[in-house]
């Protein structure tokens, strides 16, 4: 075992967190989020210049061939800056799937592009009334002449609004609920009888509801094998929900340093307000939070690479439960110890509460989670 | 990073494991399991028979039994030790009066005490805490008033745990009632406890059990001799102390076996035709817990590491008293839970013919747990503690 990041490591988080301090300041953040996008192709830019867009990915391609512990620093500090740009979309979930069961074809078509800023992807399963199981999907497909056609919706795809190509679960046979019959595709979102309508979440990212009406694509658009789709399926969204967890380490961390500088700074009764144990045993406890999520988060990074399924399923959803509790324990405490501030747009903290919220629901609850880690 | 166990860690657990298993006696582990209380005996026994493999101190400098061995190992071997049910090494001679020998002793202390913490020979027990005096631990006022080459000690200590076991007490007692700050009159005093002037009273807490006592001193003479550090820096030796008491009060290991007990404790009890385990209410609650832990195993060993080198334990390990103390509370909750209506048992009122002793611990158990959450630094004390030394508050 051993604790640390390595000095690759720290230099990576060093030389992210030094564009991020100076290009990515929270007015500047504020001004991306209200252009008709949503994020910044400058600030795409620069993530595929310094090669953050490269980590997860194979040297072949253009890649880092870094470790989920790689992509933890990346994501700590990525949420640490609420970065509001479609990374997570693009890099966790659309080039995973692409990583993991594309042919070399359509590794070669996408990989590079991906990694040089110039494609970006996202990923659509949900229908309409579903949860997070992953056996539900909102899409089928048939097969037709060369190719196939695939009808029904994809909703709230995270960042299907700014991606160029769309991976689309859709049911190819079996029916709703089982593991079987679900196959992947790769759609380009120009394609025929692909509408997106977009719209802002509680957290100022972007997400879009897809409906596909006889979308037609070739045969080289199935990703991996036919009806095959799920264990992959379960394993790139482990792995976003892993960094997910770190992003969430990052955001806790802003929380924690923004509330204990106010409590530092702002005075009542003639003294600053840290001085009463009332509120200092309270900013223990979001510490305490801090630095168990970050502890489960790490054991999640690594476990994700190396455990087998079973051990994976079990450890990623440990970790969703804890951070997904440290999310709300401290985005809440965080806005109730800057008081009335606290409740303010104008305020970082309100923001990262906003993601916080948004984290600990996203794939999966800590309830879906508790589920699944007692199953597994 | 790399949380994984590398194939020396692992072959390091074999070793640890195939001896605890030739060596650990049947009667010992099931009494240990069956939460029986442990006589000085049992306690001493254990305590040489890992002296006798070098164990018995893994954490001292080499020279002295140190094992040299890595957090990861020291956690390792804590674990198996656990999990098969050892004897704890209590920790007032080992983890607490050692460190401050090794940190502030001189060197006759050193040779004359250690080898015989080491080895057993002496029973070490702790004279802290007072009736007027618990969280506020530097207004004590047991007093030692020095005479030619001797202290004269005269007052009460409280919530002695295992005094009536005890050789040897190691002892906070006030050499200057007259000191601007009230530390700066606090020394460090080992004291011989068969000194005659002693009395040990038991407390009986509300398990019914005896493990803490009032040590009354009444004109104990003390060589001098047996000061540790200066006169007046006791508050010094005192905190120096609290950081290694607290690093053994997360009990990380400890509660991982008994969470696993308490799984197949709730896989057997069934409810509507089902394991309880199954059940999602219960389910949910223990996994909380679980996860919890999961977690804290790796945080115990991410601030552990950080100490390589000597550093000596500080704020941190507060952090570890304070969750691993709350999840040793929640398993003994959940144990009584399983039991549900069995829980109820306590003890037999004639004959101890087929009354299940083991049930019947539970509640005994989640009384005296209670403890944890108080002793060593209240978790209050504890969150004082990290506000003002890690967040500066």
């Amino acid at each position: 075992m051993d604790f640390e990041y390595s000095d690759e490591q720290k230099l990576l988080s060093e030389t992210l967190r030094k564009f991020l301090n100076t290009g990515y300041t929270f007015d500047a953040r504020d001004k991306i989020m209200k252009t008709a996008t949503g994020y910044s192709e400058d600030v795409w830019a620069a993530l595929a210049e310094m090669g953050i867009l490269s980590v997860p990915f194979a040297a072949e391609h253009g890649g880092f061939g870094g470790t989920t512990v790689d992509m933890m620093v990346v994501m700590e500090a990525l949420g640490e800056a609420l970065v509001v740009e479609p990374y997570l979309a693009t890099v966790g979930l659309g080039g995973q799937f692409v990583a993991r069961a594309g042919t070399p074809a359509q590794q070669q078509r996408i990989l590079p592009s991906l990694i040089q800023g110039k494609t970006k992807m996202a990923f659509g399963h949900l229908p309409s009334g579903g949860r997070y199981d992953l056996r539900s999907v909102g899409a089928k497909a048939r097969a037709a002449g060369d190719g196939f056609v695939i009808d029904g919706e994809a909703r709230m795809v995270l960042d299907g609004g700014a991606a160029d190509v769309l991976v689309v679960a859709a049911r190819t046979s079996g029916v709703d609920g089982d593991a079987r019959g679900i196959s992947l595709f790769l759609v380009d979102r120009g394609t025929p009888g692909v509408t997106t309508r977009e719209y802002r979440t509680l957290d100022n990212h972007r997400v879009a509801d897809v409906t596909l009406g006889g979308v037609q694509v070739a045969r080289d658009a199935l990703l991996g094998a036919e009806g095959q789709a799920f264990p992959v399926m379960e394993e790139v969204v482990d792995y976003a929900t892993t960094l997910v967890c770190a992003e969430a380490v990052g955001a806790i961390k802003y929380a924690h340093d923004a509330t204990l500088d106010y409590l530092k700074t702002r005075r009542q009764f003639g003294v600053p307000i840290g001085s009463f144990q009332a509120l200092q045993h309270r900013m223990v406890d979001i510490l305490i939070s801090y630095e168990q999520a970050k502890s489960i988060a790490c054991l999640a990074s690594v476990k994700v690479d190396t455990a087998d399924p079973a051990e994976r399923r079990r450890i990623v959803s440990a970790a969703k439960i804890k951070v997904a509790d440290a999310c709300r324990h401290v985005s809440q405490e965080a806005v109730q110890l800057h008081g009335g501030m606290g409740m303010t747009e104008e305020l970082k903290v309100s923001h990262t509460f906003r993601r916080l919220t948004s984290i600990a629901a996203a794939f999966g609850d800590a309830e879906h989670h508790l589920e699944r880690f007692a199953g597994a | 990073m790399d949380l994984n166990y590398s194939p020396e860690e692992s072959a390091f657990r074999d070793e640890v494991r195939g001896w605890i298993r030739a060596n650990l006696p049947d009667t010992l582990r099931d009494k240990v399991l069956n939460y029986r209380e442990l006589s000085k005996d049992d306690l001493l026994s254990w305590h040489k028979a890992l002296a006798k493999k070098g164990w018995v101190a893994p954490f001292w400098p080499k020279e002295w039994g140190g094992t040299d061995w890595t957090v990861v190992q020291r956690y390792i071997f804590e674990e198996e030790c656990e999990a098969a049910g050892c004897p704890p090494v209590v920790a007032f001679g080992v983890r607490m009066c050692a460190p401050v020998l090794l940190r502030f002793g001189s060197d006759a202390q050193k040779k004359r005490f250690l080898p015989r913490i080491y080895n057993g020979d002496d029973f070490w027990v702790q004279g802290y805490s007072e009736p007027g005096s618990g969280s506020d631990l530097a207004s004590l006022k047991t007093r030692a008033l020095r005479d030619g080459d001797h202290y004269v000690v005269t007052g009460q200590k409280i919530w002695t745990t295992l005094g009536h076991y005890g050789d040897w007490i190691f002892c906070l007692v006030r050499t200057n009632p007259n000191t601007e700050k009230r530390q700066d009159g606090i020394s460090f005093l080992l004291i011989d406890m068969k000194t005659p002037g002693i009395t040990v009273r038991p407390i009986i807490l509300m398990d019914q059990g005896h493990e803490v006592n009032e040590v009354f001193f009444d004109e104990v003479r003390v060589p001098a001799e047996n000061l540790v550090h200066d006169e007046g820096k006791g508050w010094t030796v005192a905190k120096y102390l609290l950081g290694y008491e607290r690093m053994g009060t997360g009990r990380i290991a400890f509660s991982k076996r008994e969470l696993e007990r308490v799984k197949g404790m709730a896989a057997k009890a069934t409810k509507n035709g089902r394991p309880l385990l199954e059940d999602p209410r219960f389910r949910d609650k223990l996994s909380r817990v679980e996860v919890e832990l999961i977690a804290l195993e790796i945080t115990n060993m991410r601030f552990l590491d950080q100490l390589r080198g000597g550093r000596a334990p500080g704020a941190e390990v507060s952090m570890l008293k304070i969750k691993g103390t709350e999840i040793q509370q929640a398993i003994t909750e959940l144990a009584m839970q399983v039991a549900g209506p069995f829980a109820q048992a306590f003890r037999p009122v004639d004959g101890d013919d087929g009354f299940d002793r083991l049930t019947a611990s539970l509640f005994p158990r989640y009384c005296n747990l209670r403890k944890a959450t108080i002793y060593a630094g209240s978790n209050e004390i504890q969150r004082n503690i990290i506000a003002k030394a890690t967040l500066g508050l």
